[in-house]
């Protein structure tokens, strides 16, 4: 039987979360910033990110984005996994916010539109330009991260960062929690495709989405106490706590000072 | 063992929990009512209800998860308030000796690997890294599951998912063991695995509270077994006397002994 378009995007979004959630092979991988301390990793990637987002030049942002490139492959990470999960997704709604820039913001008009009165204008494609890269660049920098330290590791490289116990109990808590509801809620449409005789249309679709979201927002509540007393049941109060301590090796020597002259370097010329 | 946080001394009673006339509501629906029970250590004993009985509502209020609006909670002498939890000492102290398996594995599965799940409660409780390498290898080895412990939890099957929950509870060998329905949803082969487990794991000092609506399994897990219905409870006696009085099974709504199935309505004709 041929999936209804919710159904089918639904099942689609539920492989991806899972595919970022759990990808522990990655984050347990033999490449270069598997090899790292959790703390300098997310301390060296975490200021790459703010130079990219502070850089007003796109030659600045595209050797920032080459370098996490550089650093996907010698974390043996596959480009084409980063360009699925992330860059055509960024690339998707930033394009959305920023497309209309394109023609809105006035300057020198580099091409009319043979209809009406809309024009390209130079600044208001540099302005869209750089808006993407500087996404893009921010969304695979932020992501080497995730892909790279197994999960509970970040949240304890955060605690040691001084995050709020709060926040990292929350974090704790969602990564195992919004698999299982995006489980769940795959299998209330499973169920729901397995009972139903042809298509939905569109009203019927939209009615069946705000049921749905009804709902799982019940089962939501419910799951998340359930997990959250779980985890108290068996001690948590907040601190993350793994068998692994954090200890800087040689390779973290080299790498901090790697970072601070990338992330000096980038902020400067970005100007 | 190595417990490097600090500890609370509860006293050496043999009466392990006293539940005094303990209320509970879920928004306005009413869970317990007035339930008052006494559970000494090493007692074995089989929670027996219908669905919204209050048994899980119950094990959560002996686990310090919820907090009667009416009535006492007490382990070994010492109310179980959210006060006394706030304590470092009392809730270290209170959680190494009582451990609940969830009656949804999922909910208690959030670790990345079996061995993450396992090591857990241990990490939580201070024990040194040795002492939790050691402890989560043997309860591994005791649960048949050394195979697994690089999985992730939520991959597993319903059986294995079950024995992964006991064994991340039971790797701290708690005192008291909370069961809400242990069997529940599982094949026969898993069923008979997990009461296995548990009759290898009690020695006759541990104190097993299995909540369940499964008849087939109270004799081999509980001496003892209590009938709750609507949140208080209706009969306490042994195993055997309670599975023997058909008219109080039927009445908890444990047993149906009418056997024809109701008739389904008749087809609508399109």
């Amino acid at each position: 039987m041929s999936k209804g378009v919710i159904a089918k995007t639904l099942h689609e979004f539920t492989d991806a979360l899972e595919r970022t959630l759990v990808s522990e092979d990655s984050a347990h991988g033999h490449g270069l910033l598997q090899s790292l301390d959790p703390r300098v990793k997310l301390v060296g990637l975490l200021a790459l990110v703010v130079a990219a987002s502070l850089s007003r030049k796109l030659s600045v942002l595209g050797v920032l984005f080459a370098l996490g490139i550089v650093l996907a492959l010698a974390s043996r990470l596959s480009p084409f996994s980063l360009a699925r999960t992330v860059w055509l997704v960024a690339f998707g709604f930033t394009c959305m916010i920023a497309g209309p820039a394109v023609f809105l913001v006035p300057g020198q008009v580099l091409y009319q539109l043979p209809q009406g009165s809309l024009a390209i204008s130079e600044q208001g494609l540099h302005g869209a330009l750089l808006l993407i890269v500087r996404v893009e660049t921010a969304m695979t920098l932020s992501a080497l991260l995730v892909l790279t330290t197994p999960w509970m590791q970040l949240l304890k490289a955060l605690r040691a960062l001084a995050a709020p116990v709060e926040v990292i109990a929350l974090l704790a808590m969602t990564h195992r929690y919004i698999v299982l509801l995006m489980e769940t809620a795959n299998a209330m449409f499973e169920s729901r495709q397995s009972r139903m005789v042809g298509r939905l249309n569109g009203r019927e679709q939209r009615r069946l989405m705000v049921n749905t979201g009804g709902v799982l927002l019940g089962k939501t509540m419910e799951m998340g106490n359930q997990v959250f007393q779980a985890m108290q049941s068996r001690g948590f109060r907040g601190e993350v706590k793994l068998l692994t301590d954090f200890r800087l090796r040689t390779q973290d020597y080299v790498a901090i000072p790697g970072f601070a002259i990338a992330v000096a370097a980038a902020i400067l010329a970005g100007r | 063992m190595t417990a490097i946080l600090p500890t609370h001394d509860f006293n050496s009673s043999s009466l392990e929990f006293a539940v005094d006339d303990a209320h509970f509501a879920y928004e306005r629906v009413a869970a317990l009512q007035g339930l008052t029970l006494e559970i000494r250590a090493g007692e074995r004993i089989a929670l027996l209800g219908a669905n919204g009985s209050g048994k899980s509502t119950l094990l959560r209020l002996m686990d310090g998860l919820l907090f009667p609006s009416k009535g006492t909670v007490r382990f070994r002498g010492a109310a179980l308030t959210e006060d006394a939890l706030e304590n470092d000492a009392f809730s270290h102290s209170f959680r190494r000796r009582v451990g609940l398996v969830f009656q949804n594995p999922d909910a208690q599965l959030f670790n990345p690997t079996v061995f993450d799940e396992v090591a857990f409660g241990p990490l939580q409780l201070g024990w040194s890294r040795e002492e939790i390498l050691e402890r989560v290898h043997a309860t591994l080895a005791w649960i048949g599951a050394e195979h697994l412990k690089d999985r992730a939890p939520y991959r597993l099957s319903g059986g294995e998912k079950k024995r992964v929950a006991i064994a991340s509870v039971l790797v701290i060998d708690p005192d008291v063991l909370l069961l809400d329905e242990p069997t529940a949803a599982l094949d026969p082969r898993s069923q008979s695995q997990v009461v296995e487990l548990l009759e290898s794991w009690n020695d006759g000092r541990k104190t097993i509270v299995s909540a369940t609506h499964q008849l087939d399994i109270v004799s081999e897990i509980a001496e003892r077994a209590v009938v709750m219905e609507r949140g208080s409870v209706v009969a306490d006696a042994t195993s055997a006397e309670v599975l023997e009085d058909m008219d109080l099974l039927e009445a908890a709504n444990l047993i149906q002994r009418r056997r024809r199935a109701p008739r389904l309505p008749a087809r609508v004709s399109l």
